[in-house]
């Protein structure tokens, strides 16, 4: 009783959501977005580890290529109405792509309305990593990347050359 | 048999084996890049290292590489030693100093042997500071896509491509750690085999171009065993599909048919199955119908008629040729190929099931050590076969390096010992063949001379084959020869087939191998036919197709169904015209659209083989099944089950009590004496593995809950498979089925194609539970056929005509693959081969138009010309869109003063220069 009395004079913990909102960390796991390079590129280079380390399979995606050889999605889908909210997509995704940011207010009335698109998950952001661009140290060229201009890399071999 | 000691156990091993293939076959993951088991080592990569001790005692050893290093009676060996893992460990992270950092958009991912390897060494981090190598790429065509950054140095790819398949066009180049793998220039890969690269490359470098156009990972395929459909070979193949779409052809191995390896018509010839010339709908006259308004559509319409007939198709499988055949009745069944293919599959077949000679699988000419070809162009019709052949002729040269005790898998000492010298080749043909190279002796003449020639050296073996009388000299002496060399030989072969259009040829074959077995009993005969079925087919009986056009044109019947059939592909255009136009109703049962369809009254949508159950007999005889990739969304359903659904609602007391595809199979079994057995090819579908369907997606399948939730977000029911015992979900059974099910290789740690080693009782050999498939035709060992009389004149040109034959072209003369974007490009345009002198004497040159007539029907082709082609023969390519149907081989009339008047036409001149 004691107790319970000396509680009335501590600081109140609970906040009034949802007039005032709760302040998250930024590893927080909520809505899951896809951002972009740090040229503004899309960073989703479609290679389905995302999907493939989803335990409820709701990740669905197309990849494809531009004219000069970029992968990007031509469609990525996650179905939130089953998606836990694990982050092992995140974890998966080896250019930073997929993220879960501190966002949990997702509810709808209709579930369908759960179906996120591209242009939905797409932000103009880089998100939490910023600075990574997957393609910088990929070998693969790119419309303004050739070879020999990733990371690390020499300049392409002239195999008719005879120097040792 | 001997034992060995692999880390401190005992095992029981087979002798003339390396350690590598033994390790394997144990079961051991020893990593490897540079051996493959139809390749054979070379000890490129150093990375298959494993210690060796001299005895017991020997605590230190010494590392060896396995696939270098036979194995020997009570050999003690380690792989497990820290050294020995190390060393492997230390052999990768080398090999990937210069690895771009590209798995994510690198095609290969997820079913690359060196991810596989370098996790199996334990490989993980890169501790190389200095800059990577970079490589430019080339364009190799619409088949194979580069991206050399990837490569590291196996040499399998120059080793297979070269060695192996005899390409010219790919080869390497530079020096020590630039080495570049490629073309001296960009082009298209000329090879006809040159698909396999994407399987044999252990990474990247080489991938399937026509998958990256839809690119998804191999572990979110839905695949099924399939079989080839674009040669009468039947490789089995490994068909994968998302999204509703296939999306790749894969090698699925067999031991007796195609090995490891496809050739490009049926690994890029797939995407038919996409094509925009799909028919999606039913049609009856100008409208969309619903398959219920068909069926209501349909039923009165058949009372109505005064007979029904059915035209089948080699193309078509069994179960569906045979639903027709019991919807429309024995008797008014007519097979959809011209005269004189159905005479040459029923040749064929009395050959195989009356004659004495065993026809052996594609395996067994591999390891043949004589090889006669007649008239046949196998590159172009049977690909795979070709390939088999140019194995077979290192067999005598490597007498010499078994004298030597050099084994068979030590292919680099093999080669070295062998330089250029081939073992005993004889192609005959109308005109080059790619073989020709290998060859000890050329012969190129009219098939009617190529006949006469089989006729000789069948009586050179046996003096009661007539002979052929008056040869030139330089032909006896050749026909000696080949008769020699065939009796020298422990295994000979003898090849010949449909596709060059010749009965007698085909006989003279035949009268060659009977003639030989007599002494050698291991002789082998193989005949290609002209269509993944045409055998199949003709096993089932059936009219022939002009007795179909008669019962049109007499009035005896006034409706037909053409079952997955383009009739202008097999019968002359006006007289189709004629027999379509006197039909009262035309059906027309297909899934591309073609000429037939054009003039069908009711269009009914097939499946194709994707979306198929079916079985195929190839021309081995061998009874072989194909299962559905994926259940078709629209109305698309297989052609029996189309033919079942009609014979239902006319009310054919016959079909009433079939229901599925295992009903159909077995009925067939029953009542079809040839095809007795077909039954039993697969297991029924009512078996399970522990209760479970065997699946067909993998067990790291994605997107289930979300690749229809945009259309509904509540995930539908997967389809249910009545028809086999595979389920189209992850759910089920993943291990190993029995081989006629495999839907796809994998084995844990082994994510590429690799794993089939796993699936192998003994590894490069037979599939676990032996290799799908049921041989229908086998020898008689007494009351054979006699030998075959009536040999040809010789070929003799008429003036004013041209007796004219069919090239086959591995792109373009198969209907169904040349709807492929990919394989499109590769199709040659239209032409008429000359010879230059027939051309001068016609007053023709290259590019020029040349107007001829095969009985009535009018050709207008420009002129290509080719000296080795015998005077007075042309050649037109088969099957080839813009060159109309002929019943080949026949005389054309080329009238010889047209031709100068066609040259006025200069605009058409340009256009063809
Ligand atoms: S893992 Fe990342 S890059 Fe790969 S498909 Fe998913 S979001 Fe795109
Ligand atoms: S070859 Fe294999 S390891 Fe190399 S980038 Fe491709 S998937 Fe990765
Ligand atoms: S291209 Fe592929 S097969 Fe050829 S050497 Fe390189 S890794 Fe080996
Ligand atoms: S076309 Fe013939 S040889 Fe080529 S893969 Fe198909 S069945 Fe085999
Ligand atoms: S596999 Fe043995 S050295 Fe390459």
């Amino acid at each position: 009783m004691w107790l319970t009395f000396l509680h009335m004079f501590r600081k109140r913990v609970t906040i009034q959501y949802p007039e005032e909102k709760a302040k998250l960390p930024p590893r927080w796991r909520g809505r899951i977005v896809l951002t972009r390079d740090p040229d503004m590129g899309e960073r989703c280079v479609g290679c389905y580890l995302c999907a493939a380390a989803c335990p409820v399979d709701c990740i669905s995606l197309q990849a494809t290529e531009d004219e000069n050889g970029r992968r990007y999605p031509e469609f990525f889908r996650i179905n939130f109405s089953r998606c836990i909210f694990c982050g092992f997509c995140e974890e998966a995704c080896p250019t930073y792509a997929i993220q879960l940011i501190p966002d949990f207010e997702m509810a709808e009335y209709n579930r369908q309305n759960l179906v996120y698109e591209k242009k939905d998950l797409l932000i103009d952001s880089q998100g939490k990593y910023p600075g990574y661009n997957y393609y910088k140290v990929a070998g693969l060229a790119i419309g303004g990347k050739d070879k020999g201009q990733a990371e690390n890399e020499d300049v392409p071999v002239d195999i008719r050359s005879l120097v040792p | 048999m001997a034992t060995i000691v692999i880390d401190g156990k005992t095992y029981e091993i087979p002798t003339g084996k390396n350690l590598l293939e033994t390790c394997l076959t144990l079961g051991f993951d020893l990593p490897y890049f540079c051996w493959h088991p139809a390749l054979g080592s070379v000890g490129a990569c150093r990375q298959c290292a494993v210690k060796v001790y001299k005895d017991e005692n020997d605590t230190r050893g010494r590392l060896v590489m396995s696939c270098m290093e036979a194995v020997t009676p009570n050999q003690r060996i380690s792989i497990s030693d820290p050294e020995a893992k190390a060393f492997r460990e230390q052999v990768i992270e080398w090999l990937m100093t210069n690895h771009p950092h590209d798995c994510a958009v690198c095609d290969e991912g997820g079913s690359c042997h060196l991810q596989d390897m370098t996790v199996m060494t334990g490989h993980d981090y890169r501790r190389f500071r200095f800059k990577k190598r970079t490589h430019r790429n080339q364009y190799l065509g619409p088949f194979i896509n580069h991206e050399m950054n990837r490569c590291i140095q196996c040499y399998r790819c120059v080793r297979f491509y070269k060695d192996y398949a005899g390409g010219k066009d790919l080869d390497v180049y530079a020096s020590k750690s630039n080495v570049y793998f490629g073309r001296e220039e960009d082009g298209i890969l000329e090879s006809e085999f040159s698909g396999n690269l994407a399987e044999v490359c252990p990474t990247g470098v080489f991938t399937d171009k026509t998958l990256k156009e839809h690119y998804t990972r191999k572990w979110d395929l839905t695949m099924s065993p399939s079989v080839c459909q674009h040669c009468s070979i039947g490789c089995n193949t490994v068909a994968g599909e998302r999204y509703g779409t296939l999306r790749m052809i894969a090698n699925r191995f067999h031991g007796q048919v195609n090995g490891y390896f496809l050739c490009d018509r049926g690994r890029f010839g797939y995407e038919f199955v996409n094509a925009d010339k799909r028919i999606r709908q039913a049609w009856t006259g100008e409208s969309v119908v619903s398959p219920e308004q068909l069926l209501n559509h349909m039923a009165p319409a058949w009372n109505q008629s005064k007979k029904v007939i059915g035209i089948g198709s080699p193309r078509a499988s069994l179960q569906s040729n045979f639903a027709l055949k019991a919807l429309v009745g024995a008797d008014n069944f007519y097979h959809g190929v011209s005269d004189n293919e159905h005479d040459l599959a029923d040749l064929a077949i009395r050959i195989f099931r009356e004659g004495s000679v065993r026809t052996p699988s594609t395996r067994e000419v591999e390891k043949a050590d004589a090889v006669f070809i007649l008239g046949e162009d196998i590159t172009n019709t049977a690909p795979i076969l070709a390939l088999a052949v140019r194995q077979a002729v290192r067999h005598e040269p490597g007498k010499a390096a078994d004298a030597v005790h050099i084994p068979g898998w030590h292919d680099a000492a093999r080669r070295e010992m062998a330089q250029q010298s081939k073992g005993p080749l004889f192609v005959t043909s109308v005109h080059t063949t790619k073989l020709d190279e290998l060859a000890r002796d050329v012969y190129r003449a009219a098939p009617d001379d190529i006949a006469r020639l089989g006729f000789a050296v069948a009586h050179r073996l046996d003096p009661q084959v007539p002979d052929a009388t008056d040869l030139p000299e330089a032909v006896a002496q050749l026909a000696d020869r080949i008769a020699q060399a065939l009796l020298a030989a422990e295994r000979p072969v003898i090849i010949s087939g449909a596709c060059c259009e010749s009965g007698c040829v085909m006989k003279a074959a035949a009268n060659v191998a009977w003639a030989l077995q007599k002494k050698k009993q291991q002789t082998g005969l193989v005949l290609t036919m002209l269509e993944c079925n045409s055998l199949g087919l003709a096993m089932m009986g059936g009219h022939r197709l002009h007795a179909a056009f008669n019962a049109v044109m007499n009035g005896h019947a006034d409706t037909v169904i053409v079952m997955e059939n383009d009739l202008y592909r097999h019968g002359k255009a006006d007289e189709v015209d004629a027999f379509l136009s006197k039909c009262q109703r035309v059906i027309v049962l297909d899934h591309l659209l073609h000429k037939t369809v054009s003039k069908a009254s009711v269009i009914i949508p097939a499946g194709t083989f994707a979306e198929s159950d079916g079985t195929l007999v190839n021309n081995e005889g061998r009874a072989q099944r194909f299962f559905q990739a994926y259940e078709p969304t629209d109305i698309i359903r297989e052609s029996w089950r189309w033919l079942l659904t009609l014979g239902h609602r006319i009310g054919n007391s016959r079909m009433a009590p079939w229901q599925n595809f295992e009903d159909v199979t077995l009925a067939m079994d029953r009542e079809e004496p040839l095809l007795r057995g077909v039954a039993g090819v697969t297991p029924p579908s009512a078996f399970r593995i522990a209760g479970q369907r065997i699946a067909r997606e993998t067990h790291r399948y994605s997107g289930r809950t979300s690749q229809q939730a945009n259309i509904n977000v509540s995930e539908p029911k997967p389809p249910e498979d009545p028809d086999s015992p595979l389920s189209y979900t992850m759910e089920g059974f993943h291990g190993q089925p029995p081989s006629s099910l495999i839907p796809y290789f994998w084995a844990p740690g082994w994510n590429s194609v690799q794993s089939v080693n796993k699936y192998q009782a003994e590894v490069g050999g037979s599939l676990r539970d032996d290799d799908p498939g049921v041989r229908l035709l086998e020898p008689r060992t007494e009351g054979t056929l006699p030998y075959f009389v009536g040999v040809p004149e010789r070929f003799r040109p008429l003036d004013d005509h041209l007796w004219i034959v069919s090239l086959h072209h591995i792109f373009g003369s198969e209907e169904l693959s040349a709807h492929a974007p990919s394989v499109a490009q590769r199709v040659p345009q239209p032409y008429i081969l000359l010879h230059p002198s027939d051309a001068a004497a016609l007053g023709v040159e290259t590019g020029h138009p040349l107007v001829f007539t095969i009985e009535s029907q009018s050709y207008r082709l420009p002129v290509k010309l080719s000296d080795v082609l015998p005077v007075g023969i042309a050649g037109m390519p088969y099957g080839i869109d813009g060159v109309p149907y002929a019943d080949l081989p026949e005389w054309a009339i080329v009238p010889r003063g047209n031709q100068r008047q066609n040259l006025n036409d200069l605009s058409y001149a340009k256009r063809h220069a």
